[in-house]
């Protein structure tokens, strides 16, 4: 994991998440921005996981236990999908929300992560 | 607002449903993890951790479904949820030792930006809605 690129993750997440729980209450359905955001999250999880597996090849290793880190990482890979499913499938407000909701599981996933890889002991 | 069936899982249930799975999702893999390679560090913690994590995926379950049965499995299994989330924060911060701080209801979910100590609330409140709209049919 490279510190500087999960902090973009979550604060992309955030954004990405605040914003469409806002819109979704306020009535918009699924649109290309909602939608979009949601797999962009999705796109910096997969750009992490091709990172966190060649790290430790340059030395960067997770102080705390990695197969916590791959639970994490692989549950979290699992939700924007799933989101941006359920939002195709279902073009009302509250598959809004749920892409909202979803991007700002991912933002606390990954800043759990950034606490396994950074900061815990094994 | 919508001309679908009043069941649990319409409008903003659907949220609920969402948030649901997600912990499921989250609290069973950790506890899972916990159990495979942490078990006596804390073995009454991580056995309630998946106690928690299966109250989870049964509330989803119940939440999604729309049945008379499964209604009153969705109170039960949230009614329990909001019981140890609170007992297992009491707990936690009495009994430190029995709880180690990385549990998904320990101090009241705070490790999961309380989400565990406002879902079950949420959870309740939406079936009473359910319900009460319903009788008034």
């Amino acid at each position: 994991m490279v510190e500087w690129f999960a902090w973009v993750q979550i604060m992309v997440a955030v954004v990405a998440g605040t914003a469409a729980v806002i819109i979704g209450f306020v009535g918009v359905r699924p649109n290309d921005y909602t939608l979009g955001a949601t797999l962009l999250v999705e796109a910096l999880l997969i750009v992490q996981l091709v990172i966190s597996i060649v790290a430790p090849f340059f030395g960067n290793l997770a102080t705390g236990n990695a197969l916590e880190f791959w639970i994490y990482l692989v549950s979290a890979i699992l939700i924007p999908p799933a989101a941006v499913m359920w939002g195709l499938i279902e073009r009302n407000r509250w598959s809004t929300v749920i892409l909202g909701v979803a991007c700002l599981s991912i933002a606390v996933m990954v800043y759990r992560m950034s606490q396994i890889w950074f900061v815990q002991l094994a | 607002m919508t001309s679908k069936d009043s069941s649990t899982s319409s409008g903003i249930g659907r949220v609920l449903i969402a948030v649901y799975a997600i912990m499921a999702l989250g609290a069973t893999a950790r506890s899972l993890f916990q159990i495979a390679t942490k078990f006596d560090d804390a073995p009454f913690a991580y056995l309630l951790s998946a106690l928690a994590g299966l109250v989870y995926v049964v509330a989803t379950v119940a939440l999604v479904r729309s049945s008379r049965l499964w209604y009153r499995i969705a109170v039960v299994a949230i009614a329990f949820e909001l019981v140890g989330v609170l007992s297992v924060g009491i707990l936690s911060l009495v009994d430190a030792a029995l709880f180690p701080a990385d549990t998904v209801w320990s101090s009241f979910g705070a490790g999961y930006l309380y989400v565990p100590l406002v879902l079950p609330v949420l959870g309740l409140f939406w079936l009473y809605r359910v319900r009460t709209s319903e009788e008034r049919r």
